[in-house]
């Protein structure tokens, strides 16, 4: 019989934690910062319009629905979810809006029809995710069809014109800045505190970092979820108003492509696409950057062609990027 | 009765291990293990949890690396580098949850990996049919081939696996703890099959914790405690009473919770609880101030009857009632507002917030506390996570950095303090020390019997058994399913819980 | 169970039942949708769906999904396209070489956008879909590569034909479906397929290598969509940069879908994904004849695939109920 003594297991208490400074600074939303900075800059290289500040909001404007949409998206991603069918919720929720009040249902009821589409698109995209528990993936690019697809049948191939005076929101100045950003502004102001400061905002990122452990500390990860996705029809449906109102008249592909811009904008901001992490500073400062790009290219007489070509790439970049800085500062 | 097989000595061993060792993360969870195998023997590993026979047993089929340490197979020194590597030497690992391709046929999992030929060679079906039904009946199985392995019972899945072993000639054929989710008909099959192999030269390796099973199956036995070997031996030689001593090793420190805590009125109270398919007719009661131990082997069904208790998995029948008033928990949330708090068994898959700070952790469970009017103030949140990280002791460099970067006995600390700032009545804690090193283990014990002792009513679930003899009042034991036994301190043993922990109707009642 | 019984059970089965009710209620109220003229309308409208949805299947076998497959294919049509604009007296069967292998070129940046950089196939392709779809723009300066510069032979595949007044283009996409059967039931690497998407885990101890697996099925999804490129070319006569492959991808994953191939990976056949392909095409056939404005099909091809989920999941579901009741405590 052979016998041997049994050993005491050795052990390390905890890895080296990283210094506060780099806490701080080593973040996607610093990554963020330093290319807007270098946008701006070479921005300013190419024309001298760019360091017109009224230039620049205007420019913004274009981009505000998407930027609008961005903001919500962000939580979902966070929370681990995705939601690729919200520009087609843009186009529907402001094709019944428009073909409401051309049947004469007037304003407040169209505007109700509109607002109405958007959440109850995003209780669908909500119920076929959580109930039916079906990835939100491909649950999402089946109602990206649909929902364009429905904007075709109620739209057809024409534009339906709005009434003059639901025209020009673009238009309306606060304090010298143009409404639409205005309001991106606030949104991203009031979800900025509600995402990092209260407890629903909390429970996101819980939910997003490990669903199980959520389920276990007594989170209602279902409702949480629900929630968002409805936010995000609702948010939708605002974003396509709000565009109905700055192009005059409503076509079935109102934002087309306009998921690629709301999820590059996350995907820029820092949001990590397995969730847990993202913050809406970071998709805030991410929308002030694709809009330098975006218009940089315009002022560089860059082709459309190149442009679409700039964003995908970017989206690729920024995914990678945000990968490995997460992988490096995670144990 | 086996069968008494003397050790062979004069015959080379058909696998020998000199000093092998493992770490993982920079804990040393097997240390200078020497070991020989004979061919032509059924060979045990017995060992508690965290023991290191499951982790030898990967080394040797290519799961992983030994940190240190040498294999010989046949007397020529080789590494086994990955589990292909290990399958071409001979060497096939039947895991625990046995691995599959769900949506392929059987036949197909049969053969998959074992084929020689480029991408685009044929596919031979009716060969590859005909050869495992051959070794289906071969196994004396009657399984389908054509059919796919989605929906196999476990037991059919291990003769897949069982068969793959044959297919490729293994010699050595280790099986990992495989008897936990059989019935005794399809653990007498498997038993059968085992000799037979055997006594074809084959040599089975037969992990388990399981005296009788171990008794009834095999010739020889290499026991192993805290990462080492400790014994190698013919069954023959032990006795019962020598193995468990063998395992459980160094006399107990006696962790006594504090003598005289008054025991309360009932608090949690379960008649006829039931669940299909899991656990059916558990009835048993938690007064304050009890530490009530839940024993059993894996697959007894132990956390499914926690996860009901919390609301994770509601049961479908049976009634609960918390301090006199019966409740219908429907989810997390509620239980704990009745007071109830559940420490989980795998703490990085339903536990810890791995990339979150140890802040964030420890407030996770009460939101309450943290964000008084609804808006989240960090020194509300410093100031518990402080508080917990003295009451504690846990071990950190501050307490904003990952969760994930804390050690194993540290991270369970946070997720005990989390659940202490419920203020629960009701504590059940599955598997609170698992993965846990030996002197923090200590401080948890201490921890227990001071909750113990503020009145509150603990259920431990737990596979130690000294840690439920030092600790409980009472223990309960289960056995597939079901409720085999309550043990009162004195009457509980090792011995007492082990037999009831093994389903009645095992092997050895089955004609060999 | 009897044999029939089994055979009538699967998927492929309830997929050509619905083809037939379908038809059999069109053609009630239209009786000219049951003429061979109508089957030949019907086939038309299939072939490059059916090639691209070869593709899509090996993908989504894998557990991934390419968004890309419509741009890849314009890319690649409009590679060859201007190749037979500035070199009109090439041999015109090149253009099938170059077109096939942009695609596969394109596709391999996918796979290795997956494989290297661990990143979501998803997000990838949807980051690709633009790309390619920029470049097809730079590459024809906007422009579109008109009838004339086609050569007629390339046209002539989708107009003659050698037998029943099928035209080649036709057996070419079903030659391309009987190959990806062989190839997914018949070889090793077929197979390796299907276990990849069905256990990604287990994958590597069966030793599958799994980069080498994923960047092939996507090089194969690369190379597919730049046949159906060509094809396009042959079949519309024209390459069009913003036109061409546009929506492809979506019509080809709601083939697949509800051919029965599972999001989740593992499952599938090529039967099925056929009778997807011709269920579609029945459907888009039927629309102008019953009077419905062509503005439909996109939330058609929508509703059919989340339906499809739908049916997929309420069928596993109820498989797990009846899987707890044979339990044995």
């Amino acid at each position: 019989m052979t016998t041997g003594t049994p050993q005491i297991a050795v052990t390390r208490d905890a890895a080296p934690p990283r210094p506060g400074w780099h806490v701080a600074l080593v973040r996607p939303e610093a990554m963020t910062l330093v290319l807007l900075i270098i946008g701006i800059f070479a921005g300013s290289q190419l024309s001298e319009f760019f360091l017109d500040i009224n230039y620049i909001l205007k420019s913004f404007t274009i981009s505000a629905e998407f930027a609008i949409v961005a903001l919500v998206l962000t939580m979902v991603i966070i929370a681990g979810e995705i939601d690729l069918s919200p520009a087609a919720s843009m186009a529907l929720s402001a094709c019944l809006f428009a073909w409401a009040q051309d049947a004469g249902l007037g304003m407040p009821l169209a505007i109700a029809v509109g607002l109405g589409a958007g959440l109850l698109m995003g209780l669908f995209n909500g119920v076929m995710v959580i109930a039916l528990q079906l990835p939100s993936i491909i649950v999402t690019i089946g109602t990206l069809i649909l929902y364009r697809g429905l904007a075709q049948v109620i739209a057809g191939d024409k534009s339906i014109r709005v009434p003059d005076w639901f025209i020009g929101i673009d238009k309306i100045m606060v304090a010298g800045i143009p409404l639409p950003v205005v309001i991106f502004v606030v949104l991203s102001l009031l979800l900025g505190l509600v995402l990092g400061m209260t407890i629903f905002g909390r429970q996101i990122y819980l939910i997003g970092t490990n669903e199980e452990a959520a389920k276990h500390v007594g989170i209602r990860t279902r409702r949480i979820k629900m929630t968002l996705f409805i936010m995000m029809g609702l948010a939708s449906a605002v974003a396509g108003l709000m565009t109905a109102s700055r192009l005059g008249s409503v076509r079935y592909d109102l934002g087309l492509g306009g998921e690629l811009q709301m999820v590059l904008m996350a995907m820029l901001g820092g949001t990590y696409i397995f969730g847990g992490r993202g913050t809406i500073l970071g998709t805030f400062l991410a929308a002030w950057l694709l809009v330098i790009v975006s218009t940089g290219m315009i002022v560089a007489n860059v082709l459309p062609a190149w442009q679409l070509c700039v964003l995908g790439v970017l989206l690729i970049v920024s995914i990678i990027a945000t990968n490995f800085i997460y992988s490096r500062t995670q144990r | 009765m086996s069968a008494t097989v003397p050790t062979p000595i004069l015959a080379a061993p058909i696998l020998s291990a000199r000093g092998i060792s493992k770490q993982f993360a920079g804990i040393e969870v097997l240390g200078d293990v020497d070991l020989d195998l004979m061919p032509g023997e059924i060979h045990a590993l017995l060992g508690e949890n965290g023991a290191g026979k499951s982790t030898f047993a990967k080394i040797v089929a290519g799961v992983h690396r030994p940190t240190r340490g040498t294999l010989a197979l046949n007397g020529q020194s080789v590494e086994v580098t990955s589990p292909i590597v290990a399958q071409r030497l001979g060497i096939t690992l039947i895991h625990q949850e046995p691995i599959s391709f769900p949506d392929l046929s059987v036949a197909e999992n049969l053969v998959l990996g074992l084929q020689d030929g480029g991408s685009l060679s044929r596919v031979p079906w009716g060969k590859m049919e005909r050869d495992a039904r051959r070794l289906m009946d071969l196994l004396g199985v009657d399984i389908d081939v054509t059919r796919t392995m989605r929906g196999l019972s476990i037991a059919d899945q291990q003769m897949v696996e069982i068969a793959r072993a044959l297919a490729s000639d293994s010699r050595l054929i280790i099986m990992d703890e495989p008897t936990a989710p059989l019935t005794p008909r399809e653990v007498a099959t498997l038993f059968a099959i085992a000799r037979r192999l055997r006594d074809e030269g084959r040599t089975i390796v037969f992990i388990s914790h399981r005296l009788e099973e171990v008794r009834d199956l095999c010739d020889r036995v290499t026991i192993f405690r805290d990462g080492a070997k400790v014994a190698t031996d013919s069954i023959a030689n032990l006795t019962d009473a020598d193995i468990i001593r063998l395992m459980i090793g160094r006399p107990l420190k006696e962790y006594m919770h504090k003598v005289g805590t008054t025991i309360g009125e009932v608090a949690l109270q379960v008649t006829g609880l039931g669940r299909a398919g899991l656990f059916r007719d558990i009835s048993f009661s938690v007064r304050g101030g009890e530490i009530v131990g839940l024993g059993g082997l894996v697959g007894a069904g132990r956390t499914d009857v926690a996860r009901a208790l919390f609301g994770v998995a509601p049961a479908d029948t049976g009634r609960i009632k918390v301090n006199g008033r019966e409740v219908r928990v429907t989810g997390p949330a509620q239980a704990i507002r009745l007071g109830l708090a559940f420490v989980p068994e795998d703490r990085a898959q339903a536990g810890i917030f791995r990339s979150l700070s140890v802040e964030h952790n420890i407030s996770a469970a009460v939101p309450g506390r943290i964000a008084p009017q609804g808006i989240i103030r960090r020194s509300l949140e410093k100031a518990l996570a402080q508080q917990s990280v003295a009451k504690l002791s846990i071990r950190l460099a501050t307490l904003r950095q990952p969760i994930g970067e804390l050690s194993g006995g540290n991270q369970q600390k946070a997720i005990l303090a989390r659940w202490l700032l419920t203020d629960p009545q009701v504590l059940i804690l599955d598997e609170p020390t698992r993965g846990i090193d030996i002197g923090v283990k200590a401080e948890f014990y201490d921890m227990i019997g001071q909750l113990a002792a503020d009145g509150r009513a603990i259920l431990l679930i737990s596979s130690e058994l000294p840690e439920l003899l030092a600790l409980c009042d009472r223990v309960l034991v289960m056995a597939e399913g079901q409720l085999t036994a309550e043990l009162p301190r004195g009457v509980a043993t090792q011995e007492t819980i082990m037999q009831a922990a093994v389903p009645r109707n095992t092997a050895r009642e089955v004609a060999a | 169970m009897t044999a029939l019984g089994h055979i009538l059970r699967r998927r492929e089965a309830g997929i050509a039942l619905m083809i037939v009710i379908f038809c059999l209620a069109v053609g009630a109220y239209k009786p000219q949708f049951l003429t061979l003229d109508s089957a030949r309308i019907i086939l038309l409208l299939t072939p490059l769906i059916m090639i691209g949805a070869m593709g899509q299947m090996l993908v989504i076998l894998a557990r991934h999904v390419d968004l890309s497959m419509g741009s890849m294919m314009a890319l690649a049509a409009m590679a060859s396209g201007m190749m037979f604009r500035y070199a009109p007296d090439i041999w015109w069967p090149l253009g099938f070489v170059l077109s096939i292998g942009v695609g596969m070129a394109l596709g391999l940046v996918n796979g290795l956008l997956v494989t290297v950089f661990r990143l979501p196939a998803i997000i990838v392709t949807l980051g690709t879909l633009n790309l390619y779809r920029g470049l097809t723009f730079i590459m024809s300066d906007a422009k579109q590569i008109d009838r004339q510069y086609v050569p007629s032979a390339l046209k002539a595949m989708s107009q003659t034909s050698p037998i029943l007044g099928i035209p080649w283009i036709i057996f070419m996409s079903f030659g391309v479906a009987l190959l990806t059967w062989w190839f997914v039931m018949h070889t090793r690497l077929g197979r390796q397929i299907y276990a990849l998407g069905s256990n990604p885990v287990a994958a590597p101890l069966r030793g599958i290598d799994v980069t080498r697996v994923t960047l092939i099925v996507f090089a194969i999804s690369g190379a597919l969509s730049g046949l159906a490129g060509i094809m396009y070319a042959s079949r519309w006569g024209f390459v069009n940069p913003s036109n061409t492959g546009s929506g492809f991808e979506f019509q080809v994953i709601a083939a697949v879908v509800i051919g029965g191939v599972s999001i989740n990976g593992g499952v599938g056949t090529v039967l099925g994904t056929v009778l997807g392909v011709l269920l579609l095409g029945c459907v888009a056939a039927a629309l102008p004849l019953l009077g419905i404005p062509g503005t439909t099909q996109n939330a058609i091809y929508g509703s059919v695939i989340l339906a499809a989920l739908l049916i997929d999941r309420l069928v596993r579901l109820q498989g797990q109920r009846s899987m707890l009741k044979g339990a044995r405590i």
